[in-house]
């Protein structure tokens, strides 16, 4: 009885120390945390909208749109966030496009865990710049082994063709739904 | 009675005697998986030190009033707090780091490392003791990850810690950065540490031998 009431005791007393411990690191920390991920997303945000000075969010299903303006206040287009499968697991990017959504701006990937080396090119400059002024209409087609020939293509990265198919899917599907939701609003 | 060894050498043999990685073949998960650089294997090392360090003390204060039935919970309790604090203290201020090493850091709570130090040593050696040994076994830790984590992004990437150390025309070696390096360069470190070992043994040996 008295090895129960101490087993009782001692699974208790550590358990609530550890609860107020715990309690009490979170809430130091969690405006530092909230900080960080804001300033993470406004620094991606002017990254992909380079003249952007100033954004405000849209509310747009399951998706992250950000409406971008310059030193003027006038709209220079959408930043857009968006995740999707890639080849080993969920990538999650941003990409700045114009008002009309049929020009991309630039791209960066947020998170992401291809194979290192391979799929994780996909976060360098090298494939990032092969996004600019992309023509979105129609849909960004990948191509692979030749340098691309219409303005709507993107060649995919040797060796990691799915996780380059991947990113161009994941903007597609973005743009699409942005479209969609705008011809709604209009 | 258990023969008494001297403070120091609770530190030290953490170092190499007793090293987690290249003798007790302990918390080898993340050894493996975050080692494709020094940067890394750095903060797994400090994160890994740390919990080791404050959950060895706290568990060898309350040693005698823990039941025998119930010490692996509370053990596992005392970490896990402790990996939450590292977690939450890296995600507010080393949200790159943290980002690196994602879920690797709540993963230190399975790491056998840290229960295996509990277990066989602070749950039987007074607070001092305890501290010093898991001070000493994270500092091992640290520095065979480091190593790791140096050899694979040297042959990797050219550079350690971000900074180009190889020049331009050595080329990298991919298989360094994807997880067949970390077993290549583990499995080679192991290698060369088991035969300096056993060099040493035959040297004393044959002393004794030529001293008679």
């Amino acid at each position: 009885m008295k090895k129960i009431l101490q087993i009782i005791l001692v699974l208790t007393f550590t358990a609530s120390i550890s609860g107020f411990v715990l309690s009490s690191v979170n809430n130091w920390a969690k405006p530092f945390i909230e900080e960080n991920r804001i300033k993470a997303i406004s620094k991606a945000i002017f990254q992909v909208q380079s003249e952007g000075k100033k954004y405000e969010k849209l509310n747009i299903n399951e998706m992250e749109v950000f409406k971008v303006f310059d030193e003027n206040d006038k709209t220079i287009g959408y930043a857009v966030v968006n995740q999707g499968n890639g080849f080993q697991g969920t990538i999650k990017l941003i990409f700045g496009i114009n008002e009309e959504l049929n020009r991309i701006k630039a791209i960066e990937i947020l998170e992401q865990v291809e194979t290192p080396g391979l799929g994780s090119l996909i976060t360098e400059d090298n494939f990032k710049n092969r996004f600019k002024n992309l023509n979105t209409q129609p849909l960004i087609q990948v191509v692979k082994g030749k340098l691309p020939s219409n303005d709507n293509e993107v060649q995919a990265i040797t060796g990691a063709t799915i996780s380059s198919k991947a990113v161009v899917r994941i903007v597609n599907e973005a743009v699409e739904k942005l479209k969609k939701h705008n011809g709604i609003e209009k | 009675m258990k023969k008494q060894v001297s403070l120091h050498y609770e530190f030290l043999k953490g170092l190499w005697e007793i090293n987690p990685i290249f003798k007790q073949i302990l918390g080898m998960c993340p050894t493996l998986a975050v080692t494709v650089s020094a940067i890394n294997g750095l903060a797994m090392g400090l994160a890994t030190t740390f919990v080791l360090i404050f959950s060895s003390v706290i568990i060898s204060s309350i040693r005698k009033i823990v039941p025998n039935q119930v010490r692996i919970a509370t053990f596992i309790l005392i970490i896990s707090t402790f990996v939450t604090i590292v977690d939450l203290v890296m995600k507010a201020k080393f949200p790159e780091l943290s980002k690196a090493l994602g879920p690797f850091i709540p993963l230190i709570v399975v790491n056998c490392l840290i229960l295996g130090r509990a277990e066989a040593f602070a749950s039987k050696n007074n607070i001092l003791r305890s501290f010093l040994d898991a001070f000493g076994n994270g500092t091992g830790f640290l520095i065979a990850l480091l190593i790791l984590g140096s050899i694979r992004e040297l042959l990797g990437t050219r550079c350690i810690f971000g900074f180009q150390i190889l020049p331009d025309g050595f080329s990298t070696l991919m298989v360094m950065i994807l997880p067949a390096g970390a077993f290549l360069t583990l499995g080679l470190l192991l290698g060369f540490t088991n035969a300096y070992t056993k060099w040493k043994k035959e040297k004393s040996k044959k002393e004794i031998l030529i001293t008679n």
